[in-house]
C-alpha cells in the first residue's frame, strides 16, 4: 500500500492476472488514432451552402488539385480533440515545476476578458477611432510594465520571449550605428549559464559571441566582466535571476563596467518573477530587458505559445525603439505606424503585438494590484527556497547551502555510482503523477534538475511533492532502479526512441500504399 | 489574494523550517539600496468583479467588427469561427500545457502538431512543414534567412506585392543582419518584372499571391527564373483559406511556402496571437526553422509523437542554430486545426467559394457607382478600388456612418502614390444587406464630395 491506501500494481498483479480487453483501451486510458485515419474529405462540421451560380474571377488561377483534406463532423471532432486532451500533462492537473519557465495558475477570468468583442473582435487596420478600448489596453499595460522595471519606454510589439531579446538587442545596435561604432563593436558577452536563445540572438545580428563564466558561487564576478569587456564589446545579455536561480549580486558593478566601457547591457526578463515588487530592473543599470507575458503575468502557455515579449528600455534606448508606438493627442490614442523621421529601427511584425496576451496580463495586474505581485514574487521565492530547505540534505547543491530565489537547482552528484540518472528521476515522477522539472539546463550543471514551483502552489501540493522526491531519492538510494530504468510505466506512453524520430523522420502523415 | 494559496501562518511555518528570520532574508542579494519598498502609482488588489467591470469598460471604448458592415482584410480576416472551437481549445489539457518536453505525457499537444502540420503541407501544396510560428510576417521574415543559408547569399528581392509591413519586417532583419534587400516599388496592378531582377547574388524572391493589392499571381515564370540564377522561390499569403480556391504554391514550384494562418481559426485580436504558416521541401528540412513533431514509437512499440531535429535548434546549437525562435503559436495552431478538421475538403472548398462569390457580388455593386473602378481584373475576396476622394478620408467618412469599408493603401503606403485606393475584402460574413449598406454609403460619401 501507499499514502493513497490504493493497492500497488504489484499486488494487484499478485492477486490476479490483468484480462486483456478487446479494444486494447483501457476504461478512462483510450487510444486515438490519427485525424486523417478517421477523417473523409467530404465530412464536415460546418455546414455552408454552396453559393448560387456566378461567374469566377479567379482567371487561370483556380486550384484543380484536390487537397486530401479529411474532415469531421462536429461530435466526431470534438471527441477527436477531447481524446487527444487527456493525454496532456498541464497545470490544471498538479504542480508544474519547470525551471525557468514560470509554469503558475491561469486565471479564467483572463480568458473571459480577452474574448470580449471590445478586443477580439477588433481589427488590427480599423480606423485608430473605432479601436480606442484596444489601444487603452495596450497603453495601461505599458505604464504598468515600467512602472514594475523603472524604465522609461516599451516596446509591446515583440511576439515572445525570444523576439523580444531580439527587439532589444536590435535597439542596442542601432544605438552602436547612430554613434558611429558599429564597425568596431562587434561582440556581444553571454555568460556560459544563458538560455540558448542568447547567443542565437547575438549571432542572428551578426555579432560574435564571447562567453563568460560564471564563479564558483554561480553568479558573474565584475571581475569576470571586465576581463572579457574591450573597446570590441556591443553589449553584455546576463539573465537576471539567472538560470541557476541566483540573484546575480554584483549586477550593479557589472552594469557599471559595462556602461564605463561604452557597451550596453540587456537583461534577460524571463525570471522576472522573482522579483516583481521587491527591485527594478531600472534601478540596477539594465539598458533593455524582454518580459515573459507568458511566464510572470501568467498568460497561457498554450503547449508552446502563443507568449508575447515586450521590451523595457532604458532612456538611450528609448528613441530606437521599434514601430509601431502608442501617442497621445489629447482624448485620442493614435499609432505611430511608420519609422520615417523617427530614430526607431523599424518593425518587428505586422500589425502591434499580442493584444489576447495583453488583455489577460493586465487583468492579471489588476487583479493582483502592488500589494499582490508582490506577495506573489514573495510567495514563489518562498515555496523555491522550502522545497531547497526539504530536499537539500538527500540531493546536491552545485553552488552550496545559500539562499535562490523562485527556483531552486540541483546537480546529479548525489546519484553518482547509482546507476539512474537525472533522466530516470525525471521519469519516475511521471509515474508518481507529477511534471517533471526542468533537466539538463543549465548546461553548466551537470545532471542539472531545475525546480520553479511557482507562488500557485498550496503548502499541501509542495509537501506532497516533496515528499514524493523524498521517497524516490530513497528508492535510489535502495538500489531500486526497477522504479527508475523502465519508468515511465504508467503515462499513456513508456520511453520514445527519438534517435529513430531524428535519424528517418517522419514528419507528416501520409497514405499508406495500396497493397 | 485570490490565486496565492498560502496563508500567513504556512508562510511562517516555512521560514521556520528554511531557518531565516523573515522574508526578506530570501531576498539578501539584492543590494539593499535597490530595494523596492513600494510599487508606486498602481492600485491595489481587486475582486474579479471589479477587474471585470474595469476592463469591459475598456472593452466597449472599441467598435467590434461584428457590430457593423465590415469589408477590411489586409492580411487578417474576419470569419465565422465554430464554437466548438474555442470551447476545445479552452480544454485544461492544451490551455495549460508547456512545450511538449516530456513526450509521455504530452501526447495530445504532439499528436496535434502532427496533424497540423500534415495540414499545412496538404494546403500549401509542399511535402513538409513545421509545428508553427509566431505569424505570417515573422515567417516571412524567417523564410528570407532560411534561404539565405541555403544559398550562401544574402540579397533578397521583395516583391512590390508583398505586404507591406511583411516588407518592413524583412527590412529590418536584413539591415540589422547586415543583408541586402531589394524592394520592389508598389504594384498595383500585378505588372512587374520580377525575372528582371534576380541575379547571381539574389538568394531569394518573395511573391504573395493573392498579392497585397488583391491579385492571384501564376508563380511559375518566377519559379523558373530564380531556379535559373541559383536563387528560390519564396511563396507568401495571408489568408490560407484562398490556398483552397487557388493553384498552391507546391504546385507552382515554390521551394518555401509562408504566410498566415489566422484567418482559418483565430480571432481578429487586434493584431495577435496569430500563426504563422511555414513549409518547405523535404530537402531543405534541416535548414527550417521552428519546432517540429515527429513519429516515433515507445518502449512498447507504439506508434507516438516526439519534438525532433532539435539539433536545428537555439537549445542544442546557440549560436549555430537556424533561429533564435524558442516556441511557436501552439494554441492558435491548434485552433486553426480544429477549425480545418471541422470544415474538412468539402466544407473549405465551399467556404472559399462563398467568399469569392461574396467578393465578386460586392464588386459588381461598387463598380456600378460612378466614380468607382475595381482595379483587378483577378481577385479571390479581396480587391482594390479607385474613387475619386482620397481613400483615408473616405474609409473615415465610412466609418463614421458604422461603415468598415477596407483599408486606404496609404496607411501602410504613405508615400506611394496611391491615395485613391482602397483594399476591399469580403468573407462569408458578409451578407446582401451589408452590401447594400455599403453601396449605399459608398455612393452618397462621393456625391456629398462633389457636391
Amino acid at each position: 500500500m501507499n499514502i493513497q491506501a490504493r493497492p500497488t500494481r504489484a499486488e494487484v498483479e499478485a492477486a490476479a492476472a490483468l484480462p486483456e480487453t478487446f479494444t486494447g483501451d483501457r476504461a478512462l486510458e483510450v487510444e486515438e488514432a490519427l485525424l486523417f485515419e478517421i477523417g473523409r474529405p467530404e465530412a464536415t462540421g460546418v455546414d455552408i451552402e454552396e453559393p448560387a451560380p456566378f461567374g469566377s474571377r479567379l482567371g487561370p488561377h483556380g486550384r484543380e488539385k484536390a487537397l486530401d483534406l479529411p474532415g469531421l463532423t462536429e461530435p466526431e471532432a470534438v471527441r477527436h480533440y477531447v481524446r487527444l486532451s487527456r493525454k496532456n500533462y498541464a497545470i490544471d492537473l498538479g504542480i508544474y515545476p519547470l525551471g525557468s519557465c514560470t509554469m503558475k495558475h491561469n486565471p479564467r477570468l483572463n480568458e473571459k476578458l480577452a474574448r470580449l468583442p471590445g478586443f477580439a473582435d477588433v481589427h488590427p487596420l480599423q480606423p485608430e477611432t473605432t479601436a480606442q478600448g484596444a489601444l487603452e489596453v495596450i497603453e495601461a499595460l505599458a505604464k504598468a510594465l515600467m512602472t514594475m522595471t523603472g524604465m522609461s519606454a516599451v516596446a509591446m510589439s515583440p511576439k515572445a520571449g525570444a523576439h523580444g531579446e531580439l527587439c532589444g538587442m536590435m535597439a542596442i545596435k542601432a544605438a552602436i550605428e547612430a554613434r558611429g561604432e558599429a564597425e568596431r563593436r562587434k561582440v556581444v558577452l553571454v555568460p556560459d549559464s544563458a538560455h540558448g536563445t542568447n547567443p542565437a540572438t547575438a549571432a542572428l545580428l551578426g555579432f560574435s559571441v564571447r562567453a563568460v563564466a560564471a564563479g564558483e558561487d554561480g553568479v558573474v564576478s565584475v571581475e569576470a566582466v571586465k576581463n572579457a569587456l574591450a573597446p570590441d564589446v556591443a553589449a553584455i545579455m546576463l539573465t537576471n535571476p539567472n538560470t541557476c536561480g541566483l540573484f546575480e549580486r554584483d549586477i550593479v558593478g557589472v552594469a557599471e563596467a559595462v556602461h564605463e566601457a561604452g557597451a550596453y547591457f540587456y537583461c534577460d526578463g524571463a525570471n522576472f518573477n522573482a522579483i516583481v515588487g521587491k527591485t527594478k530592473p531600472g534601478d540596477l543599470g539594465v539598458d533593455a530587458m524582454h518580459i515573459n507575458l507568458h511566464k510572470t503575468f501568467s498568460t497561457p502557455h498554450g503547449g508552446g505559445g502563443p507568449g508575447a515579449g515586450p521590451v523595457v528600455l532604458s532612456k538611450r534606448l528609448a528613441p530606437y525603439a521599434p514601430v509601431p508606438f502608442l501617442k497621445r493627442e489629447g482624448a485620442n490614442l493614435r499609432l505611430v505606424e511608420h519609422a520615417e523621421g523617427t530614430q526607431s529601427f523599424g518593425r518587428m511584425t505586422a500589425f502591434h503585438g499580442q493584444m489576447g496576451m495583453f488583455v489577460r496580463a493586465l487583468a492579471f495586474i489588476l487583479s493582483h494590484g502592488a500589494d499582490g505581485l508582490k506577495q506573489a514574487s514573495e510567495d514563489a521565492v518562498l515555496s523555491a527556497n522550502y522545497i531547497r530547505a526539504c530536499l537539500n540534505d538527500v540531493m546536491s547543491a552545485p553552488f552550496g547551502d545559500r539562499v535562490c530565489m523562485h527556483e531552486v537547482l540541483f546537480d546529479d552528484r548525489w546519484l553518482k555510482d547509482t546507476g539512474v540518472t537525472t533522466l530516470d528521476f525525471a521519469k519516475a515522477m511521471i509515474d508518481e503523477g507529477f511534471h517533471p522539472m526542468t533537466v539538463y539546463f543549465p548546461l553548466i550543471v551537470h545532471g542539472a534538475m531545475l525546480i520553479e514551483p511557482t507562488e500557485s502552489e498550496s503548502k499541501a501540493s509542495l509537501d506532497l511533492f516533496i515528499m514524493t522526491l523524498r521517497d524516490l531519492v530513497f528508492a535510489v538510494q535502495a538500489g531500486k532502479k526497477e522504479r527508475f530504468l523502465p519508468a515511465p510505466v504508467y503515462a499513456p506512453r513508456r520511453r520514445l526512441d527519438e534517435t529513430r524520430a531524428a535519424r528517418q523522420p517522419v514528419l507528416r502523415w501520409t497514405r499508406p500504399s495500396a497493397l | 489574494m485570490r490565486y496565492l494559496p498560502l496563508d500567513a501562518e504556512e508562510r511562517e511555518v516555512m521560514l521556520a523550517r528554511i531557518g531565516v528570520p523573515d522574508i526578506e532574508a530570501l531576498f539578501a542579494d539584492i543590494p539593499v539600496d535597490k530595494r523596492t519598498a513600494e510599487l508606486m502609482d498602481m492600485p491595489r488588489a481587486m475582486g474579479e468583479m471589479a477587474v471585470e467591470r474595469k476592463v469591459a469598460a475598456i472593452a466597449g471604448h472599441s467598435r467590434p467588427a461584428g457590430s457593423m458592415p465590415f469589408f477590411l482584410g489586409a492580411g487578417v480576416y474576419k470569419r465565422h469561427i465554430p464554437a466548438s472551437v474555442d470551447h476545445l481549445i479552452q480544454r485544461s489539457e492544451f490551455l495549460t500545457s508547456y512545450t511538449p518536453y516530456q513526450p509521455e505525457i504530452a501526447q495530445g499537444t504532439l499528436q496535434v502538431l502532427f496533424e497540423f502540420q500534415t495540414q499545412v503541407a496538404a494546403l500549401t501544396g509542399m511535402e513538409v512543414a513545421n509545428a508553427s510560428m509566431y505569424d505570417g510576417s515573422t515567417a516571412c521574415g524567417e523564410a528570407m534567412l532560411m534561404a539565405h543559408r541555403l544559398t550562401k547569399r544574402r540579397k533578397a528581392i521583395l516583391s512590390g506585392g508583398l505586404h507591406p509591413q511583411y516588407a518592413d519586417v524583412a527590412a529590418t532583419l536584413a539591415h540589422m543582419a547586415g543583408d541586402a534587400i531589394v524592394r520592389l516599388p508598389p504594384d498595383v496592378r500585378a505588372a512587374e518584372d520580377i525575372a528582371a531582377a534576380i541575379d547571381g547574388e539574389t538568394s531569394c524572391v518573395m511573391v504573395q499571391s493573392p498579392d497585397f493589392f488583391g491579385n492571384p499571381r501564376s508563380l511559375e515564370p518566377v519559379a523558373a527564373a530564380a531556379h535559373a540564377k541559383g536563387a528560390l522561390l519564396v511563396a507568401v499569403f495571408t489568408d490560407p483559406v484562398s490556398l483552397s480556391a487557388l493553384r498552391s504554391p507546391g504546385e507552382m514550384d515554390a521551394d518555401i511556402a509562408v504566410g498566415e494562418g489566422q484567418g482559418i481559426g483565430n480571432a481578429l485580436s487586434f493584431g495577435g496571437p496569430y500563426v504563422g504558416l511555414f513549409a518547405t521541401r523535404t530537402k531543405y528540412v534541416r535548414q527550417m526553422p521552428g519546432r517540429l513533431a515527429g513519429e516515433t514509437v515507445d518502449a512498447d512499440g507504439r506508434r507516438s509523437f516526439v519534438l525532433t531535429l532539435s539539433t536545428r535548434e537555439q537549445h542544442i546549437r546557440r549560436e549555430k542554430a537556424t533561429s533564435n525562435i524558442c516556441t511557436n503559436s501552439g494554441l492558435c495552431a491548434l485552433a486553426f486545426s480544429i477549425h480545418l478538421t471541422l470544415l474538412g475538403e468539402a466544407g473549405l472548398k465551399r467556404l472559399a467559394a462563398v467568399n469569392h462569390a461574396n467578393a465578386v457580388q460586392l464588386a459588381d455593386r461598387l463598380a456600378a457607382i460612378p466614380g468607382v473602378e475595381i482595379v483587378n481584373p483577378h481577385f479571390f475576396n479581396e480587391f482594390t478600388m479607385r474613387t475619386a476622394r482620397p481613400a483615408a478620408e473616405l474609409i473615415e467618412d465610412l466609418a463614421s456612418r458604422g461603415i468598415i469599408g477596407g483599408l486606404p493603401a496609404s496607411r501602410l503606403l504613405p508615400d506611394a502614390g496611391l491615395d485613391d485606393c482602397v483594399i476591399v475584402a469580403s468573407t462569408e460574413v458578409n451578407d446582401d444587406g451589408d452590401r447594400a449598406a455599403y453601396a449605399r454609403a459608398l455612393a452618397d460619401s462621393l456625391r456629398k464630395k462633389r457636391a
